[in-house]
């Protein structure tokens, strides 16, 4: 590969001691005059690898691919993306394809001795006679819907409150974080309850679910961005920026905004996987998605009681909130990972 | 009044008068330790096309007036006085209302290059950001003038390195780079705040040059802010020498190498291996450091650290007034500039250039015995100016920055310093 230069110490001739030259990413020459690129002769014996990380191998990457790149090659990170991508997707397909929907009453119902998972109903049945497979694929795509939204309204609230605190500091700042304090310091399960229970009697829908625990779960993202404004805002490139006529605005938005990117982009994915599990919580409890609608959590709620008879009904739908769970989590880490270079760097 | 005088020795004002006039300019800052006086009535004026430049020890000031002038002080500053560009006032003007003017009419060069781009976006897009900050134009031909700027500013293949991060650009690079974006909008006046401290000595002739063409395309004037002289000597029209923020000497280029009229100013020049000589010269450093900018200064803030120092030194800062000729534009702030000037023999006590194992100087050497009891602090030959004029170490250093032909004359002087010591 190109980008991967084995230089010699020293080794660009004649030694241009101070030539601005350096800056120049030797990739050109490598092709030309170096012949094969990637594994050089070296004069000295030794090889000195340098990296990317020095700017001085490589095209001018943009610093997405270098994320992502970084991203594609943990195994585990992209394992779980596929999971989770498949399981967002199959849940889509399936409940469209399936021959049950999640509401049709099938001819068998789960009574001792029947209702086990089998080829004409791979989950099984519930004791109404539903199809489990159908109402855990619906489930799941409720689960990843409502999950999805939680995570752009938290991180957009939150990306806005702890932006505007870090940037303008003074009175803002404090004003805005002990409003953070005030929600952070409100249990948030009680709220979620009381709210949930009135807009969710009221409609019952994911949206109105996604929308509540969203409003909500925004304090952590912002207290992360106002921490990483608080430092962005005292670099030279602000200053610079703001020399050459910059708007607060523009600043926040095209200036600092992007070089937070990273950290904001991992909280939303870990986001996620709390949605799931605050959903599935509220929907245990009664106070999410009410029926006819089902969620993972209503399945769990509903089959726990028969868990021992009807082992099915249980496990299906807690194993898919666990593998979620556990999925976003682990595209979590992997994106963390390839955002943070201080970590374990991954060469590509 | 110092300004007075200054107005009045001030370089003959081409068409259209002064484009940036300082005046009295004051900077605070409010401290867990007292306020203290960053800036004490600056007063300059910058002619267009013209280049001042500012130098002094770090603290002394330097990069405050600047910063005081684009309006970029933190909000804990206190200023007072006049920054005008064009006659409009700029001081105490709010955020919006600058913000045409920065970048545009004019633009600032910074430090530290490593810092002072953003590095999540190409180089390109910086530039273009620049340009469609004040011009109505596309982002494709924004692009394209980024690219033509990289080539002005020196930077080979600009096509392709037009979409470079900046951790893919050296030093020099980027500084050329930061030079870019400040020419970008054409301005009037460029403050470059110390262009050339954060680069590595053998790019900073490089930058210069850069520096040089960026004037030559925009015809802007600039205020170059700088502790380094070789930087002062190659490019300036004319010099201010700050200290504990003041200006103490003011005078084209000749005066302030030729004819030197304040002791500080001599104790710069004397920390300055030169390369005219015959190598022999011992460095001749200022003893001391600058004082603490905490509270009020008493007297001349040089007289500590001064051989000359004698009563009225301690007693009443002196104003910065004309010296020499009537007609001339050279400005002193000391009690016997007159003298000073005239005398025109080494003030300081030499040293040896290796820091490491030679014994102190002795201070005895050159003083007059007037200088009244105090502490002076022993001389620390490697920590005096050593931000500044240490770091190269005394043998790379080079006045005539810009001389090629200089440079093969520093290395056998450069030698000899160290052998004698």
């Amino acid at each position: 590969m190109a980008e991967h230069v084995d230089l010699r110490p020293g080794g660009r001739t004649p030694p241009q001691v101070g030539s601005d030259r350096a800056g120049t990413p030797p990739r050109r020459k490598a092709r030309r005059g170096w012949g094969k690129p990637g594994k050089l002769p070296v004069a000295g014996g030794e090889s000195r690898h340098l990296g990317d990380e020095h700017g001085l191998a490589g095209d001018a990457r943009k610093q997405w691919q270098i994320v992502l790149r970084r991203f594609v090659h943990q195994p585990r990170a992209m394992i779980s993306l596929g999971v989770f991508a498949l399981l967002g997707v199959g849940s889509v397909v399936a409940g469209a394809l399936w021959k049950y929907s999640y509401t049709t009453l099938t001819d068998q119902i789960a009574a001792p001795g029947q209702g086990a998972p089998s080829w004409a109903h791979p989950f099984g049945v519930d004791p109404i006679g539903h199809d489990l497979f159908a109402q855990v694929m619906q489930g799941t795509k409720e689960d990843i819907q409502t999950a999805l939204l939680v995570a752009v309204i938290s991180t957009a609230i939150g990306t806005t409150i702890g932006a505007l605190a870090g940037y303008f500091r003074g009175m803002v700042d404090p004003v805005l974080m002990r409003f953070t304090d005030l929600i952070l310091s409100v249990p948030l399960l009680a709220i979620l309850a009381v709210l949930g229970n009135i807009a969710a009697k009221q409609s019952g829908s994911w949206l109105w679910v996604a929308i509540i625990i969203g409003v909500l779960a925004w304090t952590y993202v912002a207290r992360l961005v106002r921490a990483d404004f608080l430092s962005l805002r005292e670099r030279d490139f602000v200053e610079a920026a703001r020399a050459i006529g910059a708007s607060n605005r523009r600043i926040i938005v095209r200036h600092l905004l992007p070089n937070a990117l990273g950290p904001i982009i991992v909280n939303a994915t870990l986001t996620v996987a709390n949605a799931i599990l605050l959903e599935s919580t509220l929907s245990y409890l009664g106070l999410g998605i009410q029926p006819p609608q089902v969620s993972l959590g209503t399945l769990v709620a509903s089959g726990q009681g028969d868990a021992t008879t009807f082992w099915w009904l249980f496990v299906f739908p807690a194993a898919f909130i666990v593998v979620m769970i556990l999925c976003v989590n682990f595209i979590g880490d992997g994106l963390r990972e390839a955002f943070d270079p201080r970590k374990t760097r991954v060469r590509a | 009044m110092a300004t007075t005088a200054f107005d009045q020795a001030g370089a003959p004002a081409r068409a259209g008068g002064p484009l940036l006039v300082v005046e009295d300019l004051e900077v605070d800052f409010k401290t867990a330790e007292g306020t203290v006086h960053a800036v004490r009535g600056v007063s300059l004026r910058l002619n267009p096309g013209e280049v001042l430049g500012i130098v002094g020890e770090s603290g002394s000031g330097k990069s405050v007036t600047a910063m005081a002038t684009m309006g970029l002080l933190a909000r804990s500053a206190v200023t007072r006085g006049s920054v005008r560009y064009r006659n409009e006032e700029l001081l105490h003007r709010r955020e919006k209302q600058l913000m045409p003017v920065r970048g545009k009419a004019i633009s600032m060069i910074f430090q530290d290059p490593m810092t002072s781009l953003n590095p999540v976006y190409s180089v390109g897009w910086q530039i273009a950001e620049a340009i469609r900050a004040h011009q109505d134009v596309s982002k494709e031909e924004a692009m394209r003038l980024a690219i033509e700027l990289l080539r002005k500013v020196g930077i080979p293949n600009p096509e392709e390195r037009v979409t470079s991060y900046p951790h893919e650009f050296s030093g020099g690079m980027r500084q050329r780079v930061v030079i870019a974006i400040a020419i970008a909008n054409n301005p009037e006046v460029i403050l470059a705040d110390e262009p050339t401290t954060a680069l590595d000595v053998t790019v900073q002739a490089q930058v210069l040059e850069t520096l040089r063409t960026a004037l030559q395309v925009t015809h802007a004037a600039l205020l170059l802010i700088t502790h380094d002289l070789g930087v002062i000597a190659g490019l300036a029209d004319r010099v201010l020498v700050m200290y504990a923020g003041r200006a103490v000497e003011v005078g084209t280029v000749d005066d302030i190498f030729y004819r030197p009229a304040m002791p500080y100013t001599i104790g710069l020049l004397g920390s300055l291996p030169r390369v005219d000589t015959d190598g022999s010269e011992l460095l001749r450093p200022i003893p001391g450091s600058p004082p603490s900018m905490v509270g009020e200064i008493a007297g001349c803030p040089f007289a500590p650290r001064c051989p000359r120092a004698v009563d009225i030194c301690w007693e009443s800062e002196p104003a910065l007034v004309p010296v020499g000729a009537a007609a001339s534009p050279h400005l002193s702030a000391c009690h016997f500039a007159e003298e000073v000037m005239r005398a025109g023999e080494p003030l300081f006590a030499a040293t040896s250039a290796d820091t490491e194992t030679g014994p102190g100087p002795e201070l005895d050497v050159d003083t007059d015995g007037h200088r009244p009891e105090h502490d002076m602090p022993s001389p620390e030959p490697g920590y005096v100016l050593a931000e500044g004029f240490g770091r190269a170490g005394p043998g790379e250093y080079e006045i005539p920055l810009m001389e090629e032909e200089a440079r093969p004359g520093e290395e056998p002087d450069a030698s000899r310093h160290r052998e004698e010591t």
